[in-house]
């Protein structure tokens, strides 16, 4: 098959992080830019998110997720972008050729002189947490559910339970409540919450909703729906502690047990990824290992606002659009690069490469994943061999919620008086 | 409720019953087949470890080896006529150390006994060149060549729909709650959906075809217990082997078994748990542990980290053992009362045999009298609904031409589009419930089970189907996904 069109940049997804980039590719090339979402809206995940929590860094303002994502959209709208909705992408390959699809058009096929990864990611399941029971109805991922409520209509269940204190999790919880359906308990298995303490307050204390914490689902009871289920608290090590079963009578059991990065599509392009993430690794340019191909937000690692996966996507759009314009990477020799790396108390680091350049101009948003709660003043610290580059304080540590700190000429300045290779993050 | 009368009636849409199905299906016969579920395959058939056992592991003599061997033949003929996929992996039962390196060769024998070809026994660097995740400690393995893996519900669909294209009737929710016996004959049974009277009944009720026995009076003593089997199926990414693995048998049976599905994940299991509840298929924690660690012990990389799906089928293991030993399948046209022919204790190697016992049931009704004139416009071929995934991208934009509904992916790990959804809604056996869909499909059978398509297929079903959201099942009565409409008033 022979390509039908060729593209300077073809961003695949429109949520949050691919609007960003293609707006920003935009700008930057005024080139041909095609946009691919395969939802029938763009916005990816922002259209169900009909509760507040958005905009604070981008706009200043506490804003709806459609909202965020109409902000974005009436900009993209106005410049002279490709965008293909309802549109999915099957294969996708180093050299940058793009299959999709659509009812419309039938079968596509693109070729791009750079592409932008905005895939966003997909919930963890009941598989991958092995939850042991039945295989009946009424078992739902938390986004799932909020698609059904939010965009279908439909309500999926009255007697609800709902695993794992995620931030969609403790959003569903209220939006059942507001619906009519009585959610009896939110469980977690660790012994802290697992996102935001505001999503706590205003989810479910402000509801009568009772958190169990070191609590799990140790069977589903039901053949043909859910008829109940047996929660088990658990010790420090999260293994079930014999006689504290207790059964909860429920029709419904939603899972809000994390999320994770969708790339089939790196993976069949070549795209390295990391197993801290399981998303791409990628520079401070949001360039991956294959040439040409940028990755931003999700896709690359679980962000905890979408103002940073629009920031991320920025990097990316601007990135791509260079690329397409000189077909060449940022030639790694004649700029050197440190490489981050995540030591004690952080999960993982966006990005995992950064460029050190004595341009004023220069920075570079790191965002990093504590993977620990500390509810006290913390330090977190970058540090090259014995030297300490970076240092600040913070209220405190949440796994929840990431620490973003913005690299600065100063900062760039001092690793170029070392000869660093890495710098490592750390919180204490 | 409805009064119906056939010249044979299968009891139970299994394997078994459907293979049934599709061999009187030559003839010239009424025939129908009478399933509790909503659909075919939905028992032990399509729970198990999809394996076209070689028959290297019954005891010679018994029917299990004979049927196990003729119906491992019988399948690489079907499988092409009826359009199942069918991988001629070879199997490879491997020995770790010195104990079970011995027992590789009274292994070899008793295959070769029953007549299974190609049998060989293999040194521990053979083995390991095949299987490189194999682990290390391997000294040797027995390699049965003529060992495959099947797609286990396409088997029973393919062999259900050829049936039903030859004119057999499937009665679907209709469960079988006595049976009416006159003058020593057997002339009906009740079911959820009416009387259904035949001259011939066929037990093939899996689990439950010892209380369809003991219903007339038929071997009071024969009993099954369900054994629990439970299995981990890993993401397409994480490993992969070419043979199936098998470690050396036990008292207990084949062992855990390290696998890849026709649909190319690495699965393994099961491990062998009586239970009482003949329904429940449940997952449990003990089972998954211990499946884990006896999987880890031939493929180190197993890591429950790459585990995407769980599930449980059960086992009909029987009491029937005629040499008081080996455990054996009961077929025999009873002698309880005529008409009726039962087929009990079909656990494995129940599935690969199931073209050979239905040879074999056909010759029991000839024997019994019953006339088996072939018919003339009988359809052997049966062809399946295009899978997007496995198209070149030149076929895709075919088909994509042709049908636009080919054209919009509804569940994107699986990349299953509207349009296979659609031709598995109105196909010879319509799927009419979400689990038949990805049965049909492998819909939802990926990294996000579902998450993602539940809402689209929802929707499509109900318009295909003409029903309401909130009559949508995931697998039949009484599993509903929706309760209500939002801004509906609670009541």
């Amino acid at each position: 098959m022979q390509p039908n069109t060729t593209y300077d940049v073809i961003i695949i997804g429109g949520g949050p992080a691919g609007m960003s980039a293609a707006i920003k590719a935009y700008e930057a090339c005024k080139g041909k830019i095609l946009l691919i979402e395969r939802n029938d809206s763009l916005g990816g995940i922002l259209p169900q998110c009909i509760h507040n929590g958005f905009g604070a860094v981008n706009f200043g303002n506490d804003l709806p997720g459609p909202e965020y994502a109409h902000r974005y959209e009436v900009e993209l709208r106005k410049l002279p972008v490709d965008i293909l909705l309802d549109t999915i992408v099957v294969d996708l390959t180093a050299d940058h050729q793009v299959y999709a699809m659509n009812s419309t058009d039938g079968y596509l096929h693109f070729k791009a002189k750079a592409i932008v990864l905005a895939m966003g990611c997909r919930e963890r399941t009941r598989a991958q947490i092995r939850l042991p029971g039945t295989r009946s109805a009424g078992i739902f991922t938390a986004g799932t559910v909020q698609r059904l409520v939010n965009i279908e209509g439909y309500m999926p269940g009255n007697e609800v339970v709902i695993l794992g204190s995620g931030d969609i999790g403790m959003i569903m919880a209220r939006r059942m409540s507001i619906e009519g359906a009585k959610v009896h308990a939110v469980l977690e298995l660790l012994p802290y919450l697992t996102g935001l303490r505001r999503n706590y307050v205003q989810c479910l204390q402000d509801y009568g909703i009772p958190l169990h914490l070191s609590t799990t689902v140790n069977k589903i009871y039901g053949d043909k729906r859910v008829e109940g289920i047996e929660t088990v608290k658990v010790d420090e090590n999260l293994q079930a502690i014999p006689g504290t079963e207790e059964f909860i009578k429920c029709d419904t059991l939603l899972l809000s047990v994390g999320l994770i990065p969708e790339n089939e599509l790196s993976r069949k392009a070549g795209v390295q990824l990391d197993p801290r993430t399981n998303g791409p690794i990628v520079d401070s340019d949001m360039a991956t290992n294959v040439p040409g191909i940028y990755a931003a937000g999700n896709v690359t690692a679980i962000y905890d606002l979408a103002d940073y996966v629009s920031k991320a996507g920025e990097v990316a759009g601007q990135s791509a659009a260079k690329y397409a314009e000189s077909a060449a990477r940022r030639d790694l020799r004649e700029h050197r690069t440190i490489r981050l790396k995540p030591g004690a108390n952080i999960g993982s680091i966006i990005p995992q490469e950064v460029f050190l350049e004595q341009d004023q101009d220069h920075e570079v948003l790191l965002t990093m994943r504590p993977n620990a709660l500390m509810e006290r003043m913390v330090k977190i610290e970058l540090t090259a061999g014995d030297e300490t580059v970076v240092s600040f304080r913070e209220q405190y540590a949440r796994p929840a919620e990431m620490i973003v700190h913005k690299l600065k000429a100063k900062d760039f300045e001092k690793l170029l008086s070392t000869d660093a290779t890495e710098l490592v993050a750390s919180i204490s | 409720m409805s009064q119906q009368k056939y010249d044979v009636v299968i009891v139970g849409a299994g394997i078994v019953g459907c293979m049934i199905a599709r061999e009187l299906s030559r003839y010239k016969l009424s025939v129908a087949v009478v399933e509790r579920d909503s659909d075919v395959g939905m028992g032990q058939s399509t729970a198990n470890s999809a394996i076209i056992h070689s028959g290297h592991d019954p005891a010679p003599g018994s029917l299990k080896a004979r049927l196990n061997v003729r119906g491992n033949e019988l399948w690489h003929q079907i499988a092409p006529e009826l359009d199942i996929p069918l991988d001629k992996t070879g199997a490879l039962i491997v020995a770790v150390g010195p104990e079970e390196q011995a027992g590789l060769r009274p292994l070899y024998e008793r295959g070769k006994e029953n007549g299974v070809k190609g049998l060989e026994i293999l040194g521990r660097d053979q083995v390991l060149e095949m299987e490189p995740h194999l682990t290390p400690d391997v000294t040797g393995a027995l390699s049965t060549p003529t060992a495959g893996v099947v797609d286990p519900f396409q088997g029973v669909l393919g062999a259900a729909e050829n049936a039903a294209v030859n004119g057999v009737t499937f009665i679907f929710d209709a469960e079988v709650r006595g049976m009416i016996v006159e003058n020593g004959a057997l002339t009906g049974v009740e079911t959820t959906k009416g009387t259904i009277e035949a001259q011939w009944f066929i037990n093939s009720a899996g689990v439950h075809s010892d209380e369809l026995m003991h219903m007339v009076g038929d071997h009071p003593e024969f009993e099954i217990t369900a054994r629990r089997g439970e299995y981990f199926v890993f993401d397409d990414s994480a490993f992969t082997i070419s043979s199936v693995l098998f470690p050396m048998p036990s008292e207990k049976g084949k062992g855990i078994l390290v696998t890849t599905t026709t649909h190319g994940n690495a699965m393994v299991g099961p491990n062998s748990d009586p239970i009482e509840d003949k329904e429940d298929r449940s997952v449990t924690k003990e089972g998954m542990n211990s499946i884990l660690s006896g999987a880890h012990r031939l493929v180190p990389a197993v890591s429950p980290r790459d585990v995407i799906a769980t599930f449980a089928g059960l086992r009909a293991t029987g009491n029937h053992a005629p040499d008081g030993k080996n455990k054996d399948f009961l077929i025999e046209v009873s002698s309880t009362v005529e008409g009726l022919v039962n087929l009990a204790g079909i656990e494995s190697p129940g599935y690969v045999s199931s073209p050979a016992i239905a040879e074999y049931v056909a010759n029991l009704l000839k024997e019994a009298g019953l006339k088996l004139e072939e018919k003339s416009d009988w359809q052997p071929k049966r062809q399946r609904i295009p899978r997007f995934r496995d198209l070149s991208h030149a076929e895709r934009a075919a088909l994509v031409a042709q049908n636009p509904a080919y054209g919009r992916i509804v569940c994107r790990c699986e990349e299953v589009t509207e349009g296979e959804i659609i031709d598995a809604i109105h196909s010879p056996i319509p799927a009419t419930s979400y689990d038949a869909i990805k049965r049909r499909t492998w819909l939802g059978t990926g990294r996000c089970q579902g998450s993602f398509d539940y809402p689209r297929t929802m929707e499509i079903l109900a318009r295909e189907l003409n029903m309401s959201m909130t009559e949508i099942t995931k697998k039949g009565p009484g599993s509903v996904f929706l309760y209500r409409q939002t801004k509906e008033e609670v009541i």
